[in-house]
């Protein structure tokens, strides 16, 4: 266990070093310079002006000496100020990042609940035409654009009713119904193509653990069915289903970004496009990197769990 | 998912009928965007703003946008961008990403460890995040589209073919190979490859139909291919801002997208059945 955790450990500081140096390039790849899109509007700006600027935000350097600043500055804590509005970005992101977090969580939290009854009753109820079924449904909801369905979504609501509020943010702490009503249908619209995989996956993996001999043998000394689906093998098939659930972390990020535009929510996705469309360096950066480690904090703790949980894995 | 030869289950194919209807439902679809100019019954640019936000009828079968273009014509062509997209998306990650992959595997020690690790890099993106990048850097149009799905679906190719390129390259009949002295390109051609053939095939399709919806995403959000070349993603986000007046650009176009992406699931799901029994129904 140690050695595993031992090569886990330094993979994924190299990881995350390569994403910092991604997320650091990309921003400064794209053509059109920050200071020149700031000052753009200005049809009077001299060289001059425009060279005290690059100089005062440090773009003058090189590449190489710019993200070791950054990297210096990053491991003490400081995500730099935000070029346009001189706020910290941490600050600014805080303000954005907790309505994309909610609606992720509401959105993994639904497709959770409702997957693991669903992949149960699947798995269960097998006949050839069930199955079939099943399979054309699920992929139609794996298929489904997420902002074709908030746009349906929104136009039901408004047609069934109209006092509903469709689109627009407020705060929880505000108006907590409001904020919960609010997101109603942005967390159904992002949850549906995830809920539709991870049902598949529970349905596989429950069917995996009933065609194992301890579920035989449960059944041949006469436990009930439902004891035999639910204690038996729900307890074995949580293993894969776990694992899948955070590889759709990541995907419940880049479904937000669209959903949040469908809904017109002010969170991190929004945040992260118009960031990239001012050339806004830090907040890029310091955005893509709280993402991607996000991200790939999740699968990493994921994989310990699944070596927990699973004994065989240690060995290798 | 491990590696079974096609040509022994060729017969086998046809009679899957997910194999059969997800196939007939992408054959049918890409006829019409092949053969869009001759089948559209309008040109996808007129305007015609007399016949604006119509319903459909027998004039125009899916009805008219708001500026009385004619929506069926407008699906046509934006099934030739989507699939040409797509399409061509699939194949640089699958030829990049399927070379690292199998080099990886065939390589392993420190070839291994950076090809792999350089992916989980590119994997830790969530995919429209990495694609926005990509375009923001190359430019918008459907070229630089179609380039930066591709190399966000590199790591999905090269984790994909590794693990079965292991398990072939460790057999004995490769050993074999190599003890009468054939080379590593020798042994990659004839005798990784061919054993690939239903993992790419499967794979190829299921990446298709993500593919598609990341495209009309992207155009969704304004970033993918510009205007005037009609594209799904980006009718239904002209369409989503008269959608209480008339509701039909967004239903079809969104109809469309959803079952470009269906048809080739669809077939992924089939042949993978199909190709290896054993994995029925598995995820």
């Amino acid at each position: 266990m140690a050695r595993y955790l031992a090569v886990r450990l330094s993979d994924l500081v190299f990881v995350l070093f390569g994403v910092s140096v991604v997320a650091f390039l990309m921003i400064r790849l794209i053509p059109g310079d920050a200071v020149e899109i700031m000052l753009g509007a200005n049809a009077e700006v001299t060289d001059e002006q425009i060279a005290l600027v690059r100089q005062r935000l440090g773009l003058d350097r090189g590449l190489v000496e710019q993200y070791i600043s950054w990297l210096g500055d990053l491991l003490r804590g400081d995500l730099g100020t935000s070029l346009w509005t001189g706020v910290p970005v941490t600050q600014e992101i805080g303000a954005r990042i907790w309505v994309t977090v909610e609606l992720s969580l509401l959105a993994m939290a639904l497709s959770v609940v409702l997957a693991i009854p669903a992949g149960c009753a699947m798995a269960y109820f097998r006949s050839s035409f069930a199955d079939y079924a099943i399979r054309i449904v699920t992929i139609a909801g794996v298929t489904v654009p997420n902002f074709w369905l908030g746009a349906l979504l929104i136009y039901l609501f408004f047609i069934l009713f109209p006092s509903f509020p469709t689109i627009g943010w407020v705060p929880f702490s505000e108006d907590p119904l409001g904020n919960l009503a609010r997101l109603m249908l942005p967390t159904i619209a992002l949850a549906v193509p995830v809920l539709a995989s991870l049902s598949r996956i529970a349905r596989s993996a429950m069917l995996d653990a009933l065609g194992q001999d301890y579920i035989r043998t449960a059944r041949a000394k006469g436990v009930p069915d439902t004891s035999v689906v639910f204690r038996h093998a729900l307890r074995n098939a949580l293993i894969p289903f776990v694992t899948a659930v955070g590889i759709y972390a990541g995907y419940l990020f880049g479904g937000a970004i669209v959903v949040e535009q469908v809904f017109a929510l002010p969170g991190l996705g929004r945040l992260m496009i118009g960031a990239i469309a001012e050339r806004n360096y830090p907040l890029v950066q310091a955005s893509i990197l709280l993402v991607t480690t996000a991200f790939v904090l999740i699968n990493f703790l994921i994989d310990l769990l699944y070596a927990a949980l699973d004994p065989r894995i240690s060995l290798k | 998912m491990s590696a079974v030869p096609l040509s022994g289950h060729r017969r086998l194919l046809p009679r899957h009928p997910l194999v059969i209807v997800g196939g007939t439902l992408v054959a049918l679809q890409v006829l019409l965007a092949v053969f869009a100019p001759l089948l559209a019954p309008y040109d996808p640019l007129a305007q015609s703003i007399l016949d604006r936000m119509q319903g459909p009828s027998a004039a125009h079968w899916l009805g008219t946008d708001r500026f009385g273009r004619d929506i069926l014509s407008r699906i046509l062509y934006g099934y030739r961008a989507s699939f040409a997209i797509a399409a061509s998306a699939v194949a640089i990650a699958l030829l990049i990403g399927g070379a690292l992959g199998i080099l990886s595997a065939v390589y392993r020690g420190w070839t291994d460890r950076v090809i792999m690790r350089l992916m989980d890099v590119l994997f830790a993106f969530p995919i429209i995040l990495l694609a926005i990048g990509i375009i923001a850097i190359l430019g918008p149009g459907a070229v630089t589209t179609a380039a930066a799905i591709g190399i966000v679906y590199i790591p999905i190719f090269a984790r994909l073919m590794r693990g079965p390129t292991l398990v072939i390259a460790a057999t004995e009949y490769v050993e074999g190979a190599r003890a009468i002295g054939a080379g590593t390109g020798r042994i990659i051609v004839s005798h990784i490859l061919p054993n690939l053939t239903s993992v790419i095939l499967v794979q190829a399709s299921l990446s298709l139909s993500t593919a598609i919806l990341v495209e009309a995403s992207l155009s969704f959000l304004g970033i993918g291919s510009q205007p005037p070349s009609p594209s799904l993603g980006r009718m239904l986000s002209e369409a989503r801002e008269y959608l209480l007046l008339s509701p039909w650009d967004s239903v079809f176009s969104g109809l469309a997208i959803l079952l470009a992406s269906f048809g080739f699931n669809l077939l992924g799901d089939g042949l993978r059945d199909a190709l290896d029994p054993r994995l029925r129904g598995a995820d």
